[in-house]
């Protein structure tokens, strides 16, 4: 128990106290985690919408391949985008190893699937309910495609959040890649990471308390505000 | 409409169509012209969902064809429209689901205004018109069906039973707008399994059977002297449907 | 229609978030930096927090430096991911300049290592002079031992001593013997939670937070010591190495500002490092 007392007065002293580094770490956090998440939601929607519309030769092998990366540990995509950003690697010549460029891409490949996932069952749903309506209105399979994309727009924004849940809550790709160097790649969980091994157990939790409130209050946020514009659609 | 010259008589020449090993529409034959509405009737099971979906198109018979005799060189789809059974609509407002389907069609903003509120006037809408469609009851989300359909100008509008989920009165509502629009000079094409329905509404009526074409003949002639044995045993309310053949 | 209004506010929302920062980058603002692959030792006992502000004045050269152990470290700077290696064991720090990764190796300094167990101490190495003997008697008595097991600097010391004392740890690995496969903190913390010894390098341990039960049994043998070295990865091998920046970062570590600065780190009054520079590489 004295351990969370700590660890709660090292979370409030952090906070009250308006640290510059925390600060810091916070807005790098927020700026990885969103830039990956809305990536991964540009690339993810559309491409988990094709895979509900479209038929075409390998579409089970790319589903199955979607489904078992959603478990992927982050660590395991971090050492892959390592190896394609490392000096030696195909990807060398960039120099975005180390950078928040490099966490914003092990992220965005993380969080994906995820979307990509959801948004395929979701996309194949609507398809059920308003396919004949839309193929009889003369819909093409893009303009459909968009359509019920938009939709499926309240049920896609929980997608995305979910997506900003996994992409904010890991450490294993960022730690390889960002390489969590102080000022320049450090962020919320590598953070924690750090003060773990460095044995400030109070500290490391301190931060993992801001990272909670953090994200409950983004996750809050949003689903607020996905609340209000569902209920302004029902009246 | 005006000068666009019409794409019908649609002419469905021996048309089959066969699922999982199941002949279900079995080589129906027939001639629709622009004009009279025809109803489609006949007991659930019999497969007039199905015939009215080959007829627009949504899907393509296994044998036989469907030919739009008047289309010449014009895309037919374009001229047509079908409301469903259940009313279809999407998650947004009572205007934006008519605009919808005029943006399919590429019209320009201010026509696709113009008809929207035309439309929405016609069917008693256009206080509903910023609502959410999905809040609507059912009766006034089938109104707004026929509504988004009206809109296009179709020459031929396809009905599946749009009345089968609605109470007495919104089944009357809907008829007079269905009347409303082919006073418009839209081609009517109905099914339903209410003979009181097809009695009020038609002109002239294919009766459908176990997926075979038993009669097509003007309403009151079939009303008065059916031809086959089961046509007549389906007015006097004796012929039962029989086990389920089709899941629509 | 004001649903969909509502809901663009979120889209726009979230994605002027996103674009807010991407524009931002605080840690682009200067691009001239180094990369230097170091041990979490160096990092976390807060030395560099402590050394690096005054070389980045001196010169306007941001470090970077990517901690990890010793064995990552060195496979970083052979893949060219860094421009200075800066670890704590000399025969990989040869090698690595032999096999033409690296251009030249520095001493920097030196620590020890400590044999750290728990108070009840139920092997009974308390005040041990002889390291190998101390370690022998934890492994009789089957007493739990966290290693590292992460290719690490300590690791290989560890390694190192286990050969002297004549214990087979490959043997008695999950029983008495535990890898961690991970830093020292974190091997720090699985020692104290297991009522285990381990072998630390002196700076952590001071640093660390979370000693518990923990105490220094064992130190002073001169198996013990612990020495650091520097070195410019080679351009040759990898172009894009910045070997100026990298090379001066090394001259000034080596400068007796450097060391001086290197000295002068201290935590609760104790000298971390200890500076042993000498004029020339070797």
């Amino acid at each position: 128990m004295t351990d969370l007392y700590a660890a709660l007065a090292a979370a409030s002293s952090l906070i009250f106290s308006f640290d510059r580094d925390l600060v810091e770490i916070v807005l790098l956090s927020l700026r990885v985690s969103l830039t990956a998440v809305a990536a991964a939601a540009i690339i993810g929607l559309p491409l988990g919408g094709a895979l509900a519309l479209f038929p075409f030769r390998g579409r089970k092998a790319v589903m199955v391949a979607i489904s078992a990366l959603m478990g992927l540990p982050p660590v395991v995509v971090g050492l892959v985008v390592y190896l394609m950003l490392s000096r030696a690697g195909p990807f060398g010549a960039l120099g975005l190893l180390f950078t928040p460029t490099a966490m914003i891409i092990a992220q965005c490949l993380l969080v994906i699937p995820i979307i990509a996932a959801l948004t395929r069952q979701t996309v194949e749903d609507l398809w059920e309910e308003l396919g004949e309506q839309l193929r009889s209105l003369g819909a093409g399979p893009w303009r459909a495609l968009w359509t019920l994309l938009w939709e499926g727009r309240f049920s896609l924004f929980t997608a995305v959040l979910a997506g900003f849940g996994r992409a904010s809550a890991e450490v294993g790709a960022v730690m390889i890649v960002g390489g969590n160097i102080d000022h320049v790649t450090r962020v919320m969980t590598t953070a924690i990471a750090l003060e773990t091994s460095k044995g400030d157990l109070a500290l490391a939790l301190g931060l993992g308390i801001i990272l909670i409130i953090l994200s409950t209050g983004i996750n809050g946020g949003a689903f607020l505000l996905k609340e209000a514009a569902q209920k302004s659609q029902m009246s | 409409m005006k000068s666009v010259s019409s794409i019908l008589p649609l002419i469905l020449d021996k048309v089959t169509f066969e699922a999982g090993g199941k002949r279900l529409i079995k080589e129906v034959s027939c001639v629709l012209e622009a004009g009279p509405r025809s109803v489609i009737i006949g007991p659930n099971g019999a497969g007039k969902s199905l015939l009215l979906r080959l007829c627009h198109g949504l899907i393509e018979p296994t044998g036989g064809s469907v030919l739009w005799s008047g289309a010449g060189g014009k895309d037919p789809s374009l001229l047509q429209a079908m409301v469903f059974q259940r009313p279809v609509m999407l998650r947004r407002s009572v205007a934006a689901n008519v605009d919808y389907a005029l943006s399919l069609r590429g019209l320009p903003s201010d026509e696709r205004r113009e008809r929207v509120a035309d439309v929405l006037a016609r069917t008693g809408l256009r206080r509903f018109a910023d609502r959410s469609a999905r809040v609507l009851s059912v009766g006034e989300q089938q109104k707004l069906a026929l509504a988004r359909a009206w809109a296009l100008r179709p020459q031929v509008l396809f009905l599946d039973e749009p009345t089968a989920s609605l109470d007495p009165a919104a089944t009357l509502a809907v008829e007079d707008v269905i009347a409303a629009i082919h006073a418009t000079g839209t081609k009517i094409v109905m099914t339903t399994h209410d003979l009181g329905q097809a009695r009020r509404v038609a002109d002239d009526v294919l009766f459908l059977y176990r997926g075979r074409l038993f009669e097509h003949s003007p309403a009151g002639v079939f009303f008065e002297t059916p031809r086959s044995a089961e046509a007549a045993s389906f007015i006097e309310g004796k012929l039962f449907w029989r086990h389920k053949e089709i899941a629509s | 229609m004001r649903g969909v209004r509502v809901h663009r506010m979120a889209l726009v929302f979230l994605f002027g978030l996103a674009a807010t920062f991407v524009g931002g980058n605080p840690g682009a603002a200067e691009d001239r930096f180094i990369i230097v692959a170091s041990t979490t030792s160096t990092d976390n006992s807060g030395l560099f927090g402590h050394i690096l502000p005054v070389f980045e004045s001196e010169t306007g050269i941001e470090v970077r430096v990517v901690a990890v152990g010793t064995g990552q470290a060195v496979r970083l700077a052979e893949r060219g991911d860094a421009d200075v290696l800066l670890v704590h064991h000399k025969p990989s720090e040869e090698k690595f300049v032999a096999d033409g990764y690296g251009v030249r190796r520095f001493d920097v300094m030196y620590n020890d290592f400590v044999v750290v167990g728990p108070r009840s101490d139920p092997a009974a190495v308390r005040g041990m002079d002889d390291v190998a003997a101390a370690m022998a008697k934890p492994a009789a008595a089957e007493a739990v031992f966290a290693s590292r097991g992460d290719n690490s600097g300590t690791h290989k010391k560890e390694l190192g001593l286990w050969k002297a004392a004549g214990v087979d740890v490959a043997a008695a690995g999950g029983n008495w013997y535990r890898e961690t496969g991970s830093g020292m903190g974190a091997t720090l913390n699985t020692a104290g939670g297991l009522g285990a010894y381990t072998l630390a390098d002196r700076a952590t341990w001071i640093s660390f937070r979370n000693k518990g039960d923990l105490e220094i049994l064992v130190e002073g043998d001169a198996r013990l010591f612990n020495q650091y070295g520097v070195v410019l990865v080679s351009r040759e091998r990898h172009p894009h190495v910045k070997a100026e920046d990298g090379q001066r970062f090394i001259d000034w570590l080596v400068s007796p500002v450097g060391q001086r600065s290197i000295a002068r780190f201290e935590i609760g009054g104790q000298q971390l490092f200890h500076p042993n520079a000498k004029k020339e590489g070797s």
